[in-house]
């Protein structure tokens, strides 16, 4: 087997989609960054959710590991924050991205919850469009992230 | 709250889907609302487009098709007017992908937008550009990019730098034109430009060795400085998480750093204080702590060897794995694995709590654990981790016993000090896990027993005992019985005896009724029932004194519902009752000593390329394939010889194995023909069977299900041993070497190159299969020619057809053009490589392929990993 060197490891693009997930096991929002067909997402979509529900206690830790893809997943209130990356990404750093990404949120629509982000389906994805580009975080502020979103609702 | 597209329609669809409480009912919604946005699309009205691909989006999410508004993005793009263009950016990154031809058209707007004089225009541009662009794309706009870099807009700058990522990584030659601007970047104070910028220099390290000599020359030390500012830098609310300033920031810095430091002392160096103070400075009682110092104890492990932080990161490992907290215990068990390599025995050292972990209540965690341990498994402590997980392989749950006894058993295999342990211990896993243990597994534990002929009575005593409290386990019954067939007179006189054993009584009866059960249990599958049969014969000459009683358990077979058990229980009832005085002879003793080396070979050879990027080495085989060492294991010399003259025999054969026969049957010139095979086969056994060649098809057919021989005549041949010599002698040496190696598709040429490789099925796909032949040119035994064979498994033509391929720098590789780059359905195309090793003899081969093709005017690519080279090339 192949010693991976680290510069072999930066190919990868880190996070590789972002979804949101009712506990129906409902798809709320879906974000990829990298290609897949429809057919492919939704069987991806369907074992993800299948293995992150079924493991609800909260003692068991936030990370399930399926195909080739880590799966990092938080819950809050009804919905879940699903996040696919790579082996190589630091599991406890998208942790704390989903983390922000829910503050960002609630800072915006004001306690966040399932409905808002169906019924305004598009904001969320323009907030996710400003902290993710390409797999990669953009801005870690809050501020930055929802200035242009503001702007834009102060336009309308 | 109030949304720029809260026309009641958007809402409406929204509700109405939701209401649904079927998804038959939702199908409808959806069928109905895309005929809608159709209709209105036909209309062509403006004012409806962005309400319609916010629709689309939706209808998108839930997971139905959409290309049909693809054009209505292009169109909103094109647009003066910013909501528009933004809805219709946002459409063009979820609904299209760079594959897309449609996607060429965007070009033009997406160049006007970067130039554009609203910079929030210029923002959507970049943003799309940066996660949808193709290769021709970031060529065309690189220029614009590179610009943007510059912009005096922070906002836009970070932007431009994570575009810029994409840009380099889909044309790398373009990565030089970013170094100055990428550089530039890593001096700002903005967090977002900084973290993007680290991103780009990280990036660009990865594909361009100038790159990252320039940034470990110029940016190390402003790299440290950024780092050590934040660390220190005063309560910062807006990036503050915990109590550490921005740790995505730290973590970005952290890894570009690794890069940097990893194989030049000198950087290394310079980033021992820095890292010191992170790993002893930082807070761990918050999750954003611990991901920093997670990341920074990854970095120390990665630069070059600076003692004093390793002993560092490794306490720091020791007390993530004590934190109660599983996320923190994941991740220590995660970075161990890597601590390994440098450290074993600081790795040693937490065994025991690494083996409560296997044994966790969380799944995530038990994998982590147990992929652990079996890097920590080595001579001295192989029985006592064995036992260990043996013991918790009786308790564990039911979904966790496959991987389990999986692991233990290669555990055992490769670490075995001596075979009665390694007897011992696989009785145990068969005892606990048979249903979940992989045909290879059991197979090469009948090839130990019988090359373990002081043990035969030993093992074959010990399985008896374990049969009858663990029946269900059916790889354990199988053993068993084979086993049973073989060795049941060294059963019942307990032949070699050893020390350690209780003595036992069991009778001729009692060992029938074991194989009765294993025949007559409904859930027995079709292979148990073959091998108990076959058994039944063995011991009807071992046992003559209970022969009809055997006799008429072979014939209620007769009324079996599968076609081969009732012909086999047919013929051997005929040889029961007519040649008595043959029972006698050869045909029924033991079966020759299997050849380890010749099944090893085999068995290595017919794994597949692990394509997984996740570090799990492989244990699986193809279902098909596994029946290749069984046929080998039931040593079936001479079927080769018989299958290959019908041809279409063997292309049922290639179907159902998945391996290629086809050029066996070409190879039958050079075996002695069939009818002249299964007269002298006829002869020696002196029976009337029917004529072979009637009989291919369905006895082919068993073949891969049950793994008996392919041919009545046959299926006695294996029986009788040692194999007629006739057919040694008749066949020359071209056809033995097929006989050994009938998966090869060109062995007669191996054969003529000195010491000859297996050939691998290198790669395979539900389209695409690849097979590697290897020959050695004489005279340097560095180099090694392989001719690589395209199979198109699918019924579709892929044109355009490349194969690229990397491999590590000791191996040097020369492709030489393929035969054609068009592949027709069903058909094959070779190409030849010449790998030359220089660490020959050290280091085995690997390499790391990717297949282009176009299959219906899409591109499709395909990677993996080769690592199943046969030792020694």
């Amino acid at each position: 087997k192949i010693e991976r060197s680290e510069r072999e490891r930066g190919r990868k693009m880190g996070i590789r989609f972002i979804l949101m997930v009712n506990k129906q096991g409902q798809t709320r929002l879906a974000q990829y960054y990298e290609w897949l067909t429809l057919e492919e997402r939704r069987a991806l979509e369907g074992e993800i959710v299948r293995k992150c529900l079924a493991r609800n206690d909260q003692q068991q830790c936030s990370f399930v590991e399926h195909r080739n893809y880590k799966i990092v997943y938080r819950r809050y209130a009804s919905l879940f924050f699903m996040v696919g990356v790579d082996d190589d990404e630091n599991e406890l750093a998208i942790l704390e991205f989903i983390h922000l990404l829910v503050e960002t949120m609630d800072k915006h629509f004001g306690n966040v919850c399932e409905l808002d982000i169906m019924f305004h389906l598009e904001k969320a994805h323009f907030m996710l469009e400003e902290m993710v580009m390409n797999g990669c975080i953009v801005e870690t502020s809050k501020a930055n992230i929802l200035s242009p979103i503001q702007l834009m609702d102060k336009a309308h | 709250m109030n949304s720029i597209f809260s026309g009641t329609r958007l809402r409406d669809m929204i509700r109405s889907i939701r209401a649904c409480k079927t998804a038959a009912e939702e199908r409808g919604v959806v069928r109905k609302e895309c005929a809608d946005i159709r209709a209105s699309i036909n209309e062509n009205d403006p004012h409806d487009r962005h309400r319609n691909l916010a629709k689309l989006m939706f209808i998108h999410m839930l997971g139905y098709p959409t290309h049909f508004g693809q054009m209505e993005c292009l169109k909103l793009i094109a647009s003066p007017g910013f909501p528009e263009k933004r809805i219709g950016y946002l459409g063009l990154m979820l609904l299209l992908d760079e594959r897309q031809e449609v996607l060429m058209l965007v070009t033009n707007s997406l160049k006007q937008d970067l130039n554009h004089t609203n910079q929030y225009v210029v923002g959507l541009a970049l943003c799309a550009l940066g996660n949808i662009c193709s290769a021709e794309m970031a060529r065309d706009l690189a220029p614009e990019v590179e610009r943007l870099i510059q912009f005096r807009d922070p906002n836009i700058r970070k932007k431009a730098a994570l575009c810029s990522t994409r840009i380099v990584r889909k044309v790398p030659d373009l990565a030089e034109n970013f170094i100055n601007a990428a550089s530039s970047l890593l001096k700002e104070k903005h967090h977002g430009v900084l973290i993007t910028g680290v991103q780009l220099c990280y990036e660009l390290c990865t594909i361009n060795d100038e790159a990252l000599e320039y940034f470990r020359k110029k940016c190390t030390e402003g790299l440290i400085k950024t780092l050590r500012d934040i660390t220190n830098s005063a309560y910062q609310p807006e990036y503050d998480v915990a109590g550490i300033t921005d740790p995505f920031l730290h973590i970005r810095l952290l890894k570009l750093l690794r890069v940097l430091g990893h194989g030049d002392a000198d950087a290394s160096d310079l980033m021992t204080d820095i890292l010191a103070q992170v790993a002893t400075k930082t807070e761990s009682n918050k999750n954003a702590g611990n991901a920093v110092l997670y990341e920074c104890v990854e970095t120390i492990m990665a630069i070059e060897d600076t003692s004093s932080l390793r002993v560092l990161a490794i306490n720091i490992l020791g007390r993530f794995l004590s934190n109660r907290d599983n996320n923190i215990r994941y991740v220590a068990l995660n970075m161990l694995m890597k601590a390994i390599a440098f450290d074993d025995q600081a790795v040693q050292r937490h065994r025991v709590t690494i083996l409560e972990c296997v044994k966790d209540p969380d799944a995530s965690i038990r994998k982590r654990a147990l992929e652990l341990v079996s890097l920590l498994v080595n001579e001295n402590n192989v029985k006592q981790l064995t036992k260990e997980l043996i013991d918790y392989l009786e308790i564990s749950d039911e979904d966790f016993k496959e991987d389990l006894s999986a692991k233990i058993c290669s555990i055992v295999e490769k670490f075995s000090p001596e075979k009665i342990w390694y007897i011992d211990q696989m009785l145990k896993v068969l005892s606990e896990a048979g249903k979940f243990v992989k045909d290879d597994v059991w197979h090469a534990l009948i090839v130990v027993i019988s090359n373990a002929s002081e043990l035969h009575g030993y093992t074959v005593r010990a399985l008896y005992k374990a049969v009858l409290t663990y029946s269900e386990q059916e790889t354990l019954v199988r053993v068993a019985i084979w086993c049973i067939g073989e060795y049941g007179d060294l059963l019942v006189n307990n032949v070699g005896m050893l020390g350690i054993e209780d003595p036992i009584t069991v009778t001729e009866s009692d060992a029938v009724d074991v194989v009765e059960d294993a025949i007559t249990r409904h859930n027995s599958d079709m292979t148990t029932k073959a091998m108990a049969l076959v058994a039944l014969l063995k011991l009807s000459s071992r046992f003559p004194s209970i022969s009809e009683r055997i006799k008429d358990i072979i014939v209620k077979q007769k009324g079996s519902l599968l076609l081969e058990m009732q012909q086999r229980a047919i013929e051997f009832n005929s040889i029961v009752d007519r040649h008595k005085n043959i029972r006698w002879s050869s045909l029924v003793e033991r079966m020759p000593v299997l050849d380890e080396a010749t099944f090893n070979v085999r068995r290595a050879g017919s794994l597949p390329a692990s394509v997984s990027t996740m570090a799990k080495p492989s244990v699986s085989i193809p279902n098909g394939v596994a029946a290749a060492p069984l046929v080998d294991l039931l040593d079936l010399g001479s079927d080769d010889i018989m299958a290959a003259p019908s041809s279409s025999g063997a292309d049922f054969l290639q179907d159902l194995l998945g391996v290629d026969l086809g050029s066996s049957s070409a190879q039958s010139g050079a075996t002695p023909g069939p009818k002249a095979g299964a007269d002298l086969l006829m002869d020696i056994l002196s029976i009337g069977t029917p004529s072979p060649a009637q009989n291919n098809t369905s006895s082919i057919d068993l073949l891969s299900t049950a793994g008996i021989n392919n041919n009545p005549s046959n299926a006695l041949d294996t029986l009788s041993s040692p194999a007629p010599p006739h057919i040694a002698t008749t066949a020359s040496a071209g056809g033995m070497f097929d006989l050994l190696d009938g998966l090869s598709p060109s062995p007669s040429k191996e054969a003529t190159n000195g010491p000859a490789y297996p050939p691998i099925v290198a790669y395979e796909s539900s389209t695409l299969k690849i097979e590697f032949t290897f020959s050695k040119p004489s005279g340097n035994p560095q180099e090694t020619n392989v001719q690589a064979t395209f199979i198109n498994l699918s019924p579709n033509t892929f044109t355009d057809f490349i194969f690229q391929a990397a491999v590590p720098k000791f191996l040097q590789l020369h492709l030489d053009p393929a035969s054609s780059n068009t592949l027709p359905a069903s058909g094959n195309i070779t190409q030849n490589l010449r790998v030359t090793n220089s660490q020959h003899g050290k280091k085995s081969l690997v390499m790391r392929m990717r297949i282009g093709y176009k299959l219906n005017g899409k591109d499709v690519l395909e990677e993996g990993q080769i690592n199943n080279f046969p030792r020694g090339l």
